[in-house]
């Protein structure tokens, strides 16, 4: 069994990577899926701790993460895919019509 | 006098009660469907002279019906004003105010509607022919059915209120008129001064309105004069200095209306508004109302000695004033607004030396010559082509012969020259003043008369005498020389007084043992005839055309002593400066700054909104973390 400490490092480097990715990167693509890491970071110590604790629980808030992700992918895909038809563009830094 | 108040004199005659209500109601409704209708011209003027002269003969018909009543009181409602706590449980307590739309009319009151009716009649019918051509008659109609309708309501009103009421309606209506031309901004200015001035006036009689109510406890004029009665026969109102304050505050509403120094100014400017306008405002409405609001306070001012010395007095300066102003005048219409001036001075004089009834007995005659003599000049203005300087006039008398009797007529009578009706009220007032044992206030009016004579002899001779001017180009309408050919009738022998007033206000002692001397006899009868001569001598043969330098004394006096400089140098423009001053509001500001910070805020948060997405989640992030640290650390 692989010790807890070393899971918990793997989904903060994950959390990290994403962050550092959402954060840096411009391209409204990339930034999603620099989002979707970060998801992935915490779904994973919801299943350590599950495996952990000897519950369930957190296997099955995973489901839910993954579902939900699932959801807000297809959404934000939608999304990227009508503002590149308009724009023709992705870069976020060129994208700035709603400023005040 | 105090069978005055005796209820068995009240007359309960249902006859008479309608006709009493039906004469301010007539010209009201004729207004009234004048300003909603406006039916065309021919009915206009129809409905506008018919109105009037049909509320003059109900008036003639009321005179011929208490005609051998000495005293006579009759009353009408036109019905529930408003009440203030007087429901049943306040209805003891002392402050509770019921107030209806009562008329009540006894000989003060018949006279003042009879000469209100029928001048206003005569003039409206003036009218009808003067503003012929006028494209507007319909507006003119229907103020000037509202202005007779607001005097009538004025005189007629048994309570306070509601002659205040009427007194409000007659500056309006004032206001309306004078400005009627509206087109041109020096009648509008005219207009704003009639009424500003005015109210000044106004505001101080309410409070005079309001403090005899906290004094009297009623806003009933007849029981306000039978407390006076009571407090004058009780002699307790020597230290009673309140009644005295609001008399000098009645007093002050009725300056401005009738043109008293210091609130006279507006007058003159008032010729703004058509002639038939300047002859209502002068002859039947508007200046007479204070007059008769201190008449019908007979008896409260009884209570109050030094107010009456007060108007006495201001009354004498104010007959000095219009008439030395008449007599540097060269517009006809200023001369005869300084000349109402001088006159009204007279009758406050009369009403400061306690002969209120021939007070109003010169208000009478006056209302006849000064009808007369305005509406002479409204023909002559027309006849001449819209010339109002009479030094561009001369010789007219063969030109013009029924407005050179008419205006002789009218001349003579506001000299007092004998025979005329003039002579007979000036004379009584003369006679009073005298009695009053007041020399200074006498020599005073003495000397007007003469300036009086001066100036009529002046205005008459330049006019109809002398080298001719400018010719006629008009000659004068029928309707016009008809209607100046009753008042000429009526300014040559209206000089009967009422007798009715006489029995109100008690019998005057006139009998020649009364303790006046032969110089107080005959300089009143001769000094008339002096200032006409000396004005033949001073102006009869004067070709006008030269122009007029004034220069000092003169100039000073031309401008009506001046008062228009002192108002505008000692209230208009400190005022003018301070409103400048103040031009961007100091109670604004806090409402601005409001703005300002507000302003200010949204820029600064503005420039946080970027659009930048990067941005926003990289605060959106370091505010979490922020967020969290503060939860672990805490």
């Amino acid at each position: 069994m692989i010790e807890i400490t070393w899971i918990l490092v793997l989904s903060g480097v994950l959390f990290a990577i994403g962050l550092f990715g959402l954060l840096s990167r411009r391209n409204l693509l990339f930034m999603l899926i620099s989002l979707e890491i970060m998801l992935n970071g915490v779904a994973l110590i919801f299943v350590a701790a599950s495996s952990l604790h000897g519950n369930v629980d957190g296997q099955l808030m995973y489901l839910f993460i993954l579902t939900l992700a699932a959801c807000e992918v297809a959404v934000g895909l939608a999304l990227v895919i009508h503002i590149y038809r308009q724009q023709q563009d992705l870069d976020v830094d060129k994208l700035t019509k709603l400023k005040g | 006098m105090n069978s005055l108040f005796m209820n068995d004199l009240l007359m309960n005659d249902l006859l008479m009660n309608n006709l009493l209500m039906a004469i301010p109601l007539l010209p009201l409704c004729s207004a009234a469907i004048l300003i909603l209708f406006q039916p065309n011209e021919r009915w206009t003027r129809i409905l506008g002279v018919s109105s009037v002269s049909l509320a003059a003969l109900l008036a003639l018909l009321l005179n011929v019906q208490v005609w051998d009543e000495e005293l006579f009181i009759i009353q009408a409602s036109l019905g529930e004003w408003l009440s203030i706590g007087t429901s049943e449980l306040a209805s003891q307590h002392a402050g509770s105010l019921k107030l209806s739309f009562g008329l009540y009319l006894d000989p003060l009151s018949l006279v003042m509607i009879t000469i209100i009716c029928c001048i206003g009649a005569l003039i409206h019918v003036y009218s009808a022919s003067y503003m012929i051509q006028d494209a507007d008659q319909c507006r003119f109609f229907a103020y000037l059915n509202l202005f007779v309708s607001s005097m009538l309501i004025l005189v007629l009103a048994d309570n306070l209120v509601l002659l205040y009421l009427g007194w409000e309606g007659v500056g309006l209506c004032s206001y309306l008129l004078i400005g009627f031309w509206y087109q041109k901004t020096d009648n509008n200015r005219a207009a704003n001064k009639a009424f500003i001035i005015t109210r000044i006036g106004d505001t101080a009689m309410l409070i005079g309105i309001i403090l005899l109510f906290y004094q009297f406890d009623t806003v009933n004029i007849q029981q306000i004069q039978q407390q006076s009665q009571v407090f004058l026969q009780a002699n307790t109102a020597g230290e009673n200095q309140l009644i005295a304050l609001s008399c000098l505050l009645l007093f002050a509403g009725a300056a401005g209306k009738s043109a008293q120094m210091p609130l006279h100014s507006w007058l003159p400017d008032a010729m703004a508004g058509p002639t038939p306008v300047s002859a209502l405002i002068h002859a039947a409405t508007m200046v007479t109302a204070g007059i008769y609001l201190i008449a019908r306070n007979d008896a409260l001012y009884q209570l109050a000695p030094q107010v009456l010395m007060f108007i006495a007095i201001i009354g004498v300066l104010t007959l000095l004033l219009g008439a030395t102003s008449a007599l540097f005048q060269t517009d006809l219409k200023r001369i005869l607004a300084y000349s109402t001036i001088s006159q009204l001075g007279y009758m406050f004089l009369a009403l400061g030396v306690g002969a209120a009834s021939t007070a109003i007995f010169h208000l009478m005659t006056h209302a006849f010559f000064k009808a007369l003599l305005f509406l002479s000049a409204g023909a002559l203005i027309y006849c001449m082509n819209h010339e109002q300087d009479i030094m561009k006039m001369g010789g007219l008398r063969k030109k013009l012969p029924l407005l050179a009797l008419s205006f002789a007529i009218g001349c003579a009578a506001l000299a007092s020259l004998p025979m005329t009706s003039g002579f007979f009220s000036k004379e009584l007032i003369l006679q009073q003043v005298a009695m009053a044992e007041q020399p200074l206030l006498w020599w005073g009016a003495l000397l007007g008369a003469l300036f009086t004579a001066l100036y009529s002899g002046k205005l008459f001779f330049i006019i109809f005498m002398g080298k001719p001017g400018h010719a006629p180009s008009h000659k004068t309408p029928a309707v016009m020389g008809a209607v100046l050919i009753v008042l000429m009738i009526l300014a040559l022998f209206g000089g009967i007084q009422p007798q009715g007033i006489l029995h109100q206000f008690g019998e005057l002692t006139l009998d020649s043992s009364s303790g006046l001397t032969l110089l107080e006899h005959g300089l009143p009868i001769l000094v008339p005839l002096i200032g006409v001569i000396l004005a033949w001598f001073l102006f009869g043969q004067t070709r006008g055309d030269k122009p007029v330098n004034r220069v000092g004394l003169g100039r000073f006096i031309h401008s009506g002593w001046g008062f228009d400089t002192l108002f505008s140098s000692v209230f208009i423009t400190p005022f003018k400066k301070l409103t400048y001053l103040n031009r961007h509001d100091i109670i604004d500001a806090s409402f601005r700054a409001l703005e300002t910070v507000s302003y200010r805020l949204h820029l600064m948060f503005n420039r946080l909104q970027t659009g930048q997405l990067r941005r926003y989640s990289a605060s959106l992030i370091l505010f979490s973390i922020l967020a969290i640290a503060w939860g672990v650390i805490r």
